[in-house]
């Protein structure tokens, strides 16, 4: 087993434990987190398949490495609304969590 | 399919351009500007659409463009057929009405200036450009960029108010929408690791039946099903869409939700044509159905009219699923395919302008009388007869009844199913309509009612703004002038029906 | 071979303590930590300009973010035994992500054998662009259209986060006020930390074009200098509604596009570059790019409108 495809199987069980995370809790806060670990995982497949793609003289593929800087900045936009949207809900309703809907 | 770029493909920057533009002048002017902005970008903004357009249909062919002059697969493309063309049409047109009618709502008295209208000026345009970059996208990663882009455009229209209710469901939506970003990333990895491009023309010449493919196909499309709240992935629309301002319910109803959808016609229809899987399509027409019956039997239990007109959307968007077993026939270019292509994007567009009417005219009616509570809108009816009458025309099209393009979509859906053998949609069609006249009638025979006390508005309600809400309820209407037969500019592009000869 | 499979077992350890721990402050530490180690793995596989932008966006402001929002939800109701998932959930949920997971081991084990790649095609174009540094040739030329899009994504983000404050705030400076002790630790390092990050900052977005680098990564350190110059109260937010700001804003994204239209007149297509010009354009690009990107992320980070300028 190679370096990389150590890394392939590690992101697909990091897939697997955010998405456990992501239905598990309740919160948002937790869910964000999940999100980004989940995030974290496809981000880290990306760069196995950069890696796999080496050629030309280069570590890696830099087609996909671009693809994840890009993904990287739009998670952080991400995460950075839905923190903004829990406090806010916090301040008006004084709860962090979705449950008082329906 | 030309492999190069062709004439007119710069206008397909231009649709994105020139909205991009919009919004950064907005923000940076501010104030009483960004409104002005808006209203000089619509205009430009229809001519751009309207030229695409007229070049689509004048070249019977795609319109394509490489930007910055790189080829796929390392560039990226934009493309237009005759579907993105008919969706650019019609964004314009409803964000033109949209404008207008928010101009009522969004001022800015004085120069200083106000959060709400700077936000929602400023938002307009960015959903308009993320609209059309999806619509005109000819890569996956960079349709991801549209959808986030979409998103970010979307999610802060619904909490506008500011109260907690819209704030939760801005929250969810978000939630919902990050969750489909995640698994549609997850497939464009897969894509790219297995066939080293995610430009959807290459993809389609590489692709093959594989497990890495299904693998894809279901992750891309399972994570668009919940941003497009495809039943079970409903539960965040209703809240959001009625909690938003009328003018942004209407953007987010009537174009916001069905982006994802026609990503959905591109993975299918465009990456997958030598792969037709119609179980996998069966599977994606029950849930369709689901939505259909869920939906329109949930609106008629609700209390509150923009939740109605939410729950209606639920099971609008069901209909623009059924399209998938009906289209993707076995036999390629089968002739019956096409008509449930045409009957399932004009069920889109006209759905577009009907749900937008519908909302505006909710907006309207809450405006007069400080509530939407249905068993209280006894009177509207002659306070307010030109939005009553606009949205008993959405409703119109919303139940399949002539003269509406409404009953054109449905009438072609009911025919594709009949004669292909698939009847099981032909009953969810008409039990359909029957709940959607349901709803609708309900709505009307409140509004039409004599009040126990005469009715008296809170405010005025300008016209004018009654106006746009009744021309764009009769875009709905106009649309079913269209005759009974597949439309020649949607099929200009199609894939599988070149494949198949049948040009 | 064996370092990396440690690895990541140990960044699988961090994700399980993230994911199951009962705290949520003690889980955003673990996120930290969990970014910090990707960060590694990036670097393992040969993308250090990737490992730059996880480290220092992925781990550092993301993580500053939560930490500071999860300080900030921190009351017993927010997690209150009643609302954990039945075990009946719980259950159902892990035999559902173990199925997953196990589709997406066997996906990732069946990737062809030649993998495909475009670093042939990158590497032989990039002479064109003058650039040494791949990522950046793809990030400012190639797909120069993803990287203008994102910065409107990112300026929409902030205008959504803005669009939260009360309206009597408007118009106001963003986050608290903070008065940190002028001769206390906090101040010193600030004072001490924030002009040699800013320098880093610029070197680390200035050598971006040659070698590992850029403006997101630059842009990153900057904010991050800005956030601990705000937090030892060196400096203090400015007013969301100053022209200014917004100016300094936008700026990036309207010089991209600029330069995009400039290429419809110069080299035949929107955001194409003409050789000769090519690196310098994109330097162009980059400059306003970064700044742009510094300010939104910072801003992020700060949050919506929270009180109206002293007079």
């Amino acid at each position: 087993m190679s370096g990389s495809t150590a890394y392939g199987l590690c992101s697909a069980a990091l897939v697997g434990l955010g998405l456990f995370g992501l239905i598990v809790h309740p919160e948002p806060l937790r869910k964000t987190l999940a999100f980004n670990v989940i995030g974290g995982g496809v981000f880290l497949l990306f760069g196995v398949v950069a890696r796999r793609g080496a050629a030309a003289g280069f570590g890696g593929d830099p087609v996909p490495q671009a693809l994840v800087i890009t993904g990287l900045v739009v998670a952080f936009a991400a995460t950075a609304l839905t923190v903004g949207l829990l406090l806010r809900l916090f301040q008006e309703a004084g709860r962090a969590n979705l449950r008082s809907d329906e | 399919m030309p492999n190069s770029a062709t004439a007119g493909g710069f206008l397909l920057v231009l649709a994105i351009v020139l909205p991009v533009t919009g919004v950064l002048l907005s923000l940076v002017l501010g104030g009483r500007h960004a409104e002005r902005v808006v209203l000089i970008l619509m205009p430009a903004g229809l001519a751009v659409a309207l030229a695409i357009a007229i070049e689509v249909w004048r070249s019977h062919n795609v319109l394509q463009y490489f930007v910055g002059n790189w080829d796929p697969p390392l560039g990226v493309a934009f493309r237009a057929d005759g579907l993105s063309a008919a969706m650019l049409v019609a964004t314009a047109l409803l964000v033109c009405g949209i404008g207008l009618f928010a101009r009522g709502q969004f001022t800015s008295p004085g120069q200083a200036e106000r959060r709400a209208p700077l936000v929602f000026w400023t938002l307009l345009p960015a959903v308009w450009g993320a609209l059309n970059a999806v619509f005109i996208g000819g890569d996956l990663f960079n349709l991801y960029v549209a959808l986030e882009l979409l998103t970010f455009a979307a999610v802060p229209l619904v909490s506008l108010d500011g109260r907690a209710e819209t704030i939760a469901a801005a929250l969810r939506y978000l939630l919902f929408a990050l969750f489909g970003s995640i698994l549609y990333l997850l497939a464009a990895v897969l894509f790219y690791g297995a066939y080293g491009t995610l430009d959807i023309v290459l993809l389609s010449g590489r692709i093959r039946a594989e497990p890495v493919a299904w693998a894809a196909i279901s992750l891309m499309t399972a994570g668009l099903l919940a941003k497009a709240a495809l039943y079970p992935f409903h539960l965040w629309l209703p809240p959001a869409h009625a909690g938003a301002p009328a003018p942004a319910s209407a953007i987010l109803s009537g174009l916001v939700v069905k982006a994802p959808f026609f990503l959905v016609i591109r993975l299918w229809f465009d990456i997958m044509p030598r792969m037709p899987e119609p179980a996998a399509a069966q599977v994606l027409g029950i849930l369709g159905g689901a939505a259909i019956l869920f939906g329109s039997i949930v609106a008629l239990r609700q209390a509150r009219l923009k939740l109605l007109i939410a729950y209606s959307t639920v099971a609008q968007i069901g209909y623009l699923f059924l399209m998938l077993p009906l289209a993707l026939t076995p036999e390629i270019g089968h002739p019956w395919s096409t008509f449930a292509w045409t009957g399932g994007i004009l069920q889109a567009i006209s759905h577009a302008f009907a749900k937008a009417a519908m909302f505006m005219a909710a907006g309207l009616i809450a405006e007069g009388i400080g509530h939407d509570r249905i068993t209280d809108l006894a009177g509207i009816g002659r306070a307010l007869p030109m939005t009553v009458f606009a949205f008993a025309l959405g409703g119109v099209s919303l139940m399949g009844l002539p003269p509406s393009g409404g009953f054109i979509a449905k009438a072609m859906l009911l025919t594709a199913a009949v004669a292909e053998g698939q009847w099981w949609w032909a009953v969810i069609v008409l039990i359909g309509g029957l709940l959607a006249g349901g709803y609708v009638f309900l709505v009307l025979a409140r509004a039409l009612a004599d009040p126990i006390e005469p009715l008296r508005l809170l405010t005025t309600i300008p016209p004018s703004r009654q106006a746009v809400v009744l021309v764009l309820a009769l875009c709905a209407v106009v649309l079913g002038i269209v005759p009974l037969r597949p439309s020649e500019l949607l099929q200009i592009g199609r894939p599988d029906i070149a494949v198949a000869g049948f040009r | 071979m064996a370092f990396d499979i440690g690895l990541a077992i140990l960044v699988l350890g961090v994700a399980v303590w993230t994911i199951a721990g009962r705290d949520a402050f003690a889980a955003v530490v673990g996120f930290v930590a969990y970014g910090l180690l990707l960060a590694l793995v990036w670097v393992r596989l040969a993308a250090p300009d990737v490992a730059l932008t996880e480290a220092a966006l992925g781990s550092g402001l993301t993580g500053g973010l939560l930490l500071a929002a999860s300080t900030r939800l921190r009351r017993p109701e927010t997690t209150a035994p009643g609302e954990e998932s039945a075990a009946p959930l719980r259950f159902a949920a892990a035999i559902v992500c173990a199925l997953v997971t196990a589709g997406l081991v066997a996906i990732v084990l069946l990737l062809p054998e030649p993998p495909p790649t475009l670093a042939p095609q990158a590497a032989a174009n990039m002479a064109a662009t003058g650039l040494g540094n791949p990522v950046t040739a793809v990030l400012m030329a190639y797909r120069a259209i993803d990287t203008l899009l994102e910065t409107v994504v990112l300026l929409l983000a902030l205008l959504g986060v803005w669009s939260l404050a009360p309206d009597r705030f408007w118009g106001g400076l963003p986050g608290q006020r903070h008065h940190a002790d002028p001769e206390g630790v906090l101040t010193f390092a600030a004072q001490l930390l924030v002009p040699v990050g800013v320098l880093v900052g610029i070197h680390i977005f200035w050598v971006g074009s040659i070698a590992p680098g850029g403006e997101f990564q630059g842009a990153t350190i900057l904010a991050a200098m800005w956030i601990l110059a705000a937090m030892a109260g060196l400096v203090d937010a400015p007013a969301v509604s100053r022209r200014w700001l917004r100016s300094m804003l936008v700026a990036g994204p309207v010089v991209f596009l600029a330069i995009g239209l400039i290429g419809f007149a110069i080299a035949g297509a929107f955001l194409a570059y003409p050789d000769s010009l090519a690196k310098l354009l994109i330097v162009l690009i980059e400059v306003p790019v970064t700044l742009s990107i510094a300010a939104t992320l910072a801003l992020l980070v700060a949050g919506p409108p929270a009180r109206m300028p002293q007079q």
